[in-house]
């Protein structure tokens, strides 16, 4: 029987030809990566080992994203542990200011086909953008992954999403994100792996495909897989990937097959409380916002900018509205102010805060006042994200900038002219 | 701590499907890691009252996919330190349900049992034989035992201890 890509990384690592769904088995880590909202705890529990030491610490990074830069003591010194801990024990760093964990790892080139990626965070089935097996785990777990640098794993089904079709104007990865979860639901695809192929794949950048991979999370998936294709192999050089683990057999299980054809998709918006609740934006179209967001992992990627950008060039934000823009990098950041957009993005009057999860959790930026309404790029819209009493409707970059201009949600298109 | 038997008697807690680690600790709480702390805004994203009324000893009940959303181990934490001993649901997000092990509180799927029960009944949880009693209704439920490896770590008091016996040998 043949193996998907995710049982082949999985059988590759174990040295085992017998891996089948449903096995526990105890995996090596080639990369760890632990952010400042689970470090503290992480590190409290390593300590809790008195003979423990960090098995590999340059397959450790340590990333300050959520309270980034600390506005309040507490994660002040939150922070002042990290860089302790990792100083102490040669672990790398990144840095406030830098951005957030998923999008920065991708763009250093740490992921790599093949790899097993551990994060403290649930999105970092992300980085399955890069034909990595990628999950997320708690703090005391990656206390354990610390000190072992090896995790057990129950070896999942596979799914296979297909999709087709080339997206119309005004349509962003996000709006297929939204769609997919709205297909599937919160919970469905719970434990499973996830692997993504199709025309559509093709045509989307790395970038694109992790809003994707990013969101799939919201469907409980364990990891995310796109294809290790020319265009990703361009990125991280050709030659790095191990072609016989980075590729399904020609008769591997799958679960089941689902085929989409987005040509017809139109703008997705995800209503509260769920991320998987999505519907067309005419269903919500007129819905009253106090603030738009772009930001996080899965919406501040530099296409998202230039897509508010597009809207907003010679446009000014509603009154009563604040639009709060988090890029989700530095790197992101410097290429927007090299190209101008940073300041077409000012002139109309959004506001521009530095790299970090910011706006996605409530975190520092971007709170809401009970009752307010937020149109987002964000991966989630739970009750209480942004602030208790808060709403959160999930949608592309384009459909939050048409909703910052006219002050209500708006199908992007109306703005966009005959493009 | 070390269980001597794996027996947990308590009065229940139900709550829908969903739950996710945003309504059991929203984010606003997330640098907060003393145990009191925690314990004090269980719960705050959801039900305001649960923190001042949960007792030591109790049983937390939900739907499916509990646990949904962020990997924080902070709400299974807040759980264990508010006196909750043992969570049931009809199904459990991945993380969550790892995280509840890893920090020594048993995470049992139980559909039927949550279905049946009513908040305030009176359960009694048998780990090793894998049934929990309803003692309001007089009725037994089954539900599919941990790995061994897992019941370990409930026996110990989570991964931690667990790997320093192992480290230790
Ligand atoms: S941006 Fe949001 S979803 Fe992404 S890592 Fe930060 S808090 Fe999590």
């Amino acid at each position: 029987m043949g193996l998907t890509v995710t049982e082949k990384i999985l059988s590759y690592k174990t040295n085992r030809k017998d891996i089948t769904p449903g096995q526990i088995i105890e995996v090596p880590v080639d990369v760890a990566f632990i952010h400042d909202n689970n470090g503290p705890i992480a590190i409290q529990q390593f300590s809790k080992l008195p003979l423990a030491k960090v098995w590999d610490s340059d397959k450790v990074y340590f990333v300050l994203d959520h309270h980034s830069p600390s506005s309040t003591i507490r994660a002040a010194q939150h922070h002042r542990n990290i860089r302790d801990f990792a100083g102490q024990y040669g672990c790398h760093l990144i840095e406030v200011g830098r951005g957030i964990s998923h999008p920065v790892m991708a763009e250093e080139g740490i992921p790599r086909p093949g790899n097993i990626v551990v994060g403290s965070d649930s999105h970092t089935v992300g980085l399955g953008t890069f034909g990595c097996l990628a999950t997320g785990i708690g703090s005391t777990e990656m206390a354990a992954v610390l000190a072992t640098g090896k995790i057990w794993m129950k070896v999942p089904e596979t799914i296979k999403i297909v999709l087709n079709g080339k997206l119309s104007p005004g349509i962003c990865s996000k709006d297929v994100a939204l769609l997919i979860l709205k297909h599937f639901g919160p919970s469905f695809l719970n434990y499973m792996a996830v692997e993504f192929e199709g025309s559509l794949i093709d045509k989307l950048t790395l970038d694109e495909r992790m809003v994707i991979t990013v969101m799939s999370l919201e469907m409980g998936v364990k990891n995310a897989l796109m294809p290790v294709d020319s265009r990703l192999l361009a990125k991280i050089g050709a030659g790095s990937a191990q072609e016989e683990i980075i590729s399904a057999d020609p008769d591997a299980r799958y679960v089941a097959v689902i085929h989409f054809d987005v040509s017809s998709l139109e703008p997705m918006v995800a209503t509260p409380p769920l991320p998987t609740s999505g519907g067309v934006v005419t269903d919500v179209a007129g819905t009253e916002i106090h603030q738009a967001a772009l930001g996080s992992c899965s919406g501040a990627f530099y296409h998202d900018l230039e897509q508010a950008a597009k809207i907003l060039k010679g446009r000014k934000i509603a009154p009563g509205v604040r639009f709060v823009i988090v890029p989700n990098t530095s790197h992101v950041m410097a290429a927007a102010v090299r190209s101008g957009i940073i300041d077409t993005l000012l002139k109309a009057g959004a506001i521009i805060s530095s790299p970090s999860c910011g706006v996605c959790g409530g975190y520092e930026v971007g709170c809401l006042a009970p009752g307010e309404v937020c149109i987002s790029t964000t991966t989630r819209n739970m009750e209480g994200r942004m602030g208790v009493g808060g709403k959160i409707y999930l949608a592309s970059a384009l459909t939050v900038a048409a909703s910052a201009v006219t002050g209500c949600i708006t199908d992007p298109r109306n703005l966009l002219g005959d493009v | 701590m070390v269980a001597d038997k794996l027996i947990y008697s308590g009065r229940l807690w139900k709550f829908g499907d969903n739950i996710s680690t945003d309504h059991i600790l929203p984010s606003r709480f997330m640098t907060e890691v003393e145990p009191h702390e925690l314990a004090a805004n269980c719960m705050a994203g959801c039900d305001p009252k649960f923190a001042a009324q949960v007792r030591f000893g109790d049983i937390f009940a939900a739907g499916e996919n509990l646990g949904y959303g962020s990997s924080r181990e902070q709400a299974p934490q807040a759980l264990k330190y508010a006196g909750i001993r043992v969570v049931i649901a009809k199904s459990f997000a991945r993380i969550f349900y790892r995280n509840c092990f890893n920090i020594g509180i048993p995470a049992l799927i139980c559909p039927q049992l949550v279905e049946e029960t009513s908040e305030g009944d009176r359960v009694e949880v048998d780990l090793e034989k894998g049934v929990i009693t309803n003692h309001a209704l007089g009725r037994n439920y089954e539900f599919t035992k941990p790995p061994e490896f897992m019941l370990e770590y409930i026996q110990l008091g989570g991964l931690i201890p667990y790997l320093e016996n192992q480290m230790g040998k």
